[in-house]
């Protein structure tokens, strides 16, 4: 299938359905095509619906002091200039949003409930269906179960992108003038906390695998801050976000001896409302000090704020409710455990992923970057990611309206890329013998559990580690070329364990050059155990070489744009 | 015990339509038709976002936790209706709970 267009957007998601409607807002002429792995409406990290959008800037806060904030959360090392950009948006990409049909309470006098300082309550459950439904609106074309394998490129330009149609088997060859990556995070790296078929039982969305940072590797697009993994604290066994709770009800957490660990250790850094790393880091290690189970206290709950606490679950987690059911549950008289989950690589949390201009073009001409996939401004949550899709429309478009052509693409590069994206489904057609993506994905789990810090190892990070993980990873990515898939549901599996292990590797050098520990809980570096500004006040950044394969690193210097103390909010 | 749970008393395999909603919209890509009824691939490969649950025509789909992490039976059930979704969660004492939602303008 040949598909020529004018702007192509990867992945149907958050970012991508505010980019494809602002696009065409923007020009009605306009060709807009969506490429989306699983079905627009209910696809990515919306799937299930959400409670809250995190980051609305309220009366009384501004761009500045959100940024301030979003400084401090990630210890002192922010894109401001991305983190600005993105606070200007961010309210009326919301009131688009509710015009679109997404219910959000308000108070007396018509603003937003607020829910903590950044955020807002929704009743998300539709939020997904709402989404594709402006999207069809807007008469943008849509093409659902198409996974997407590669960028196309022409000397350090994108012209377009290839996949492969999980349904038809259809090769899908797009010349696009634009193109916005799109496609979240990449969960899936480790071995998760839950096995067999609890697995994926995980909190990011297992099927967001990491494509859009791996087809930017491969492209030799420059990317930032992976080392900044992210590692959640979550309700244990079922890993619900703890914010509804936490933030929602100002529950505290306690250790098994009933002490506020947060208030009593981190009281100088914010407490309960500590920058997230130190949220999993506190409990972590009061974990490993044989202080744990630790806890969310919900004894000042009634039986109101009980039942409010399953309704917005069920908007956004309905599996913590049938938990809550299947487990007997009372949160009067048991409260829940708290646990670091497998660690991702999350732009909309933390600052890893593509590197980005404030326009959010990429370092490779015609590519734009947004939502999770793009690095450099953590804490933008669903509000960020919805501003960042309608940035990136736009310079997209201007783009598009100053360069307007399509380019050629070499047969000889079409028929590579057949190749590539096929290969393991025309190996086992042959016959022949190879590893199958389930099985990879296990010993990428292991590896990286093992030696990159994974929760099993309380996140502990060592050079040692590091290095036999470069080792093994290097190894697996040999053994990929022999990869075979049984089905083009497997081929999909296929294709999303090739990412990861790009991701992976990446993520190792990254880790491997920051001699400090920026980020307890997220980036404990063992033999570096202290933030050290004099050296590491800088973004650590990457670019692989498509020729050569070499993956180098180097820093990019940290611009403070708004004044104050990096280290308070 | 499974992650979701179809049950083929009540499932039709919702012949007729190019592709059911559960085959439509898991995000997955994890349900598929056989013999006109609808089956999970890998039952540990969901993520518990109930697409399949929310959108099926019968009632036929359920959310089971895995033996793993909740060993107790108990249900919950989403039945939309109209700008709302009205959910039914059962324990296993029997107590059983009703909760409805807003989700639309
Ligand atoms: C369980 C959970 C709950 C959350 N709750 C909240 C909340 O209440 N409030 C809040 O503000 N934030 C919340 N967040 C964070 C927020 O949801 C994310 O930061 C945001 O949705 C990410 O948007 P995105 O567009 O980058 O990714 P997504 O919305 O996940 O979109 C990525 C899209 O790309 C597609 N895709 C992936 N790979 C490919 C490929 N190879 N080819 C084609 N398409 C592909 C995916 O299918 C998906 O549709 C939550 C996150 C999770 C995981």
């Amino acid at each position: 299938m040949e598909i020529d267009t004018d702007l192509l957007i990867i992945g149907g998601g958050t970012a991508g359905c505010l980019a494809a409607v602002e696009a065409k807002e923007l020009d009605p002429d306009l060709k807009v095509t969506i490429l989306e792995k699983a079905h627009i409406e209910r696809s990515g990290c919306l799937a299930g619906g959400i409670n809250a959008i995190n980051v609305y800037i309220h009366e009384g806060e501004s761009p500045e002091s959100y940024v301030r904030w979003a400084r401090w959360y990630a210890m002192g090392l922010l894109r401001e200039d991305l983190a600005l950009t993105m606070a200007r948006e961010i309210n009326k990409a919301i009131e688009k949003v509710e015009k679109w049909g997404l219910p959000i309470p308000k108070d007396d006098k018509g603003r937003y409930l607020r829910r903590g300082r950044w955020g807002i309550h929704v009743f998300g459950e539709s939020i997904k269906p709402i989404l594709a439904k402006a999207v069809k609106n807007a008469e943008v074309d849509v093409y659902n179960r198409v996974v997407v394998t590669n960028l196309l490129t022409k000397r350090e330009k994108v012209i377009g992108a290839v996949g492969f149609g999980v349904r038809n088997g259809d090769f899908y060859l797009v010349r696009a003038k634009a193109t916005i990556v799109a496609t979240g995070g990449a969960a899936g790296l480790y071995k998760p906390k839950n096995d067999g078929e609890a697995h994926h039982k995980i909190w990011y969305s297992p099927f967001n695998t990491g494509t859009g940072y791996a087809v930017g590797i491969r492209a030799g697009a420059e990317m930032t801050s992976f080392e900044m993994r992210f590692n959640a604290i979550r309700i244990k066994d079922v890993n619900a976000p703890i914010g509804t709770i936490a933030v929602g009800f100002n529950a505290p957490v306690i250790n098994s001896k009933g002490e506020k660990f947060m208030q009593k250790n981190y009281a100088h850094l914010g407490g309960e409302a500590a920058p997230t790393p130190l949220r999993v880091h506190g409990p972590m290690e009061e974990i490993r000090n044989g202080r744990g189970p630790c806890y969310i206290d919900t004894r000042r709950l009634n039986d109101k704020d009980l039942r409010r606490l399953k309704e917005e679950y069920l908007d956004e987690y309905p599996t913590l409710v049938l938990y809550l059911a299947s487990n007997g549950i009372d949160l009067k008289n048991r409260f829940l455990e708290i646990y670091g989950t497998d660690p991702y690589i999350v732009g909309g949390h933390c600052n890893a992923g593509y590197w980005i201009n404030t326009d959010r073009s990429t370092t490779l001409e015609g590519l734009y970057a947004i939502g999770d996939v793009a690095g450099g401004a953590s804490s933008k949550f669903v509000g960020g990611c919805f501003a960042e899709g309608i940035i990136a429309a736009r310079a997209a478009v201007d783009y598009i309206c100053n360069k307007n052509a399509l380019e050629e693409v070499d047969p000889e590069l079409v028929d590579k890329e057949r190749y590539r994206t096929f290969a393991p489904l025309w190996r086992y057609k042959e016959g022949r013998h190879g590893p199958t993506p389930k099985e990879m994905e296990l010993r990428l789990q292991k590896v990286m559990d093992e030696y990159v810090g994974g929760v099993h190892q309380f996140y502990l990070i060592t050079e040692k580690g590091l290095e036999i993980a470069k080792i093994e990873i290097k190894a697996l990515k040999e053994q990929a070329e022999n990869l075979i898939a049984r089905d083009l549901h497997e081929l999909m599996l296929a294709h999303e364990l090739i990412d990861r292990l790009d991701v992976a590797e990446v993520l190792i050098h990254h880790l491997l050059y920051r001699k400090e520990t920026r980020w307890p809980g997220f980036q404990d570096r063992v033999e570096y155990p202290h933030l050290d500004d004099k050296n590491w006040l800088v973004f650590v950044n990457s670019r692989k070489n498509p020729k050569t394969g070499e993956i180098e690193v180097f820093t990019r210097p940290y611009e403070q744009i708004v004044p104050g103390d990096r280290y308070n909010p | 015990m499974l992650t979701i749970v179809i049950h083929h008393e009540k499932c039709t395999g919702c012949k007729g339509m190019k592709e059911p909603l559960c085959v439509k919209l898991c995000p997955g890509d994890l349900i598929m038709i056989k013999n006109e009824k609808s089956f999970i691939r890998d039952p540990g490969d969901c993520w518990d976002c109930m697409a399949c649950v929310k959108s099926c025509p019968y009632g036929a789909i359920e959310t089971k936790l895995p033996y793993e992490l909740g060993y107790k039976d108990a249900h919950l059930i989403p039945k939309r209706k109209g700008k709302i979704i009205v959910w039914e969660l059962v324990y296993s004492d029997g107590r059983r709970e009703v909760f409805e939602r807003q989700v639309r303008l």
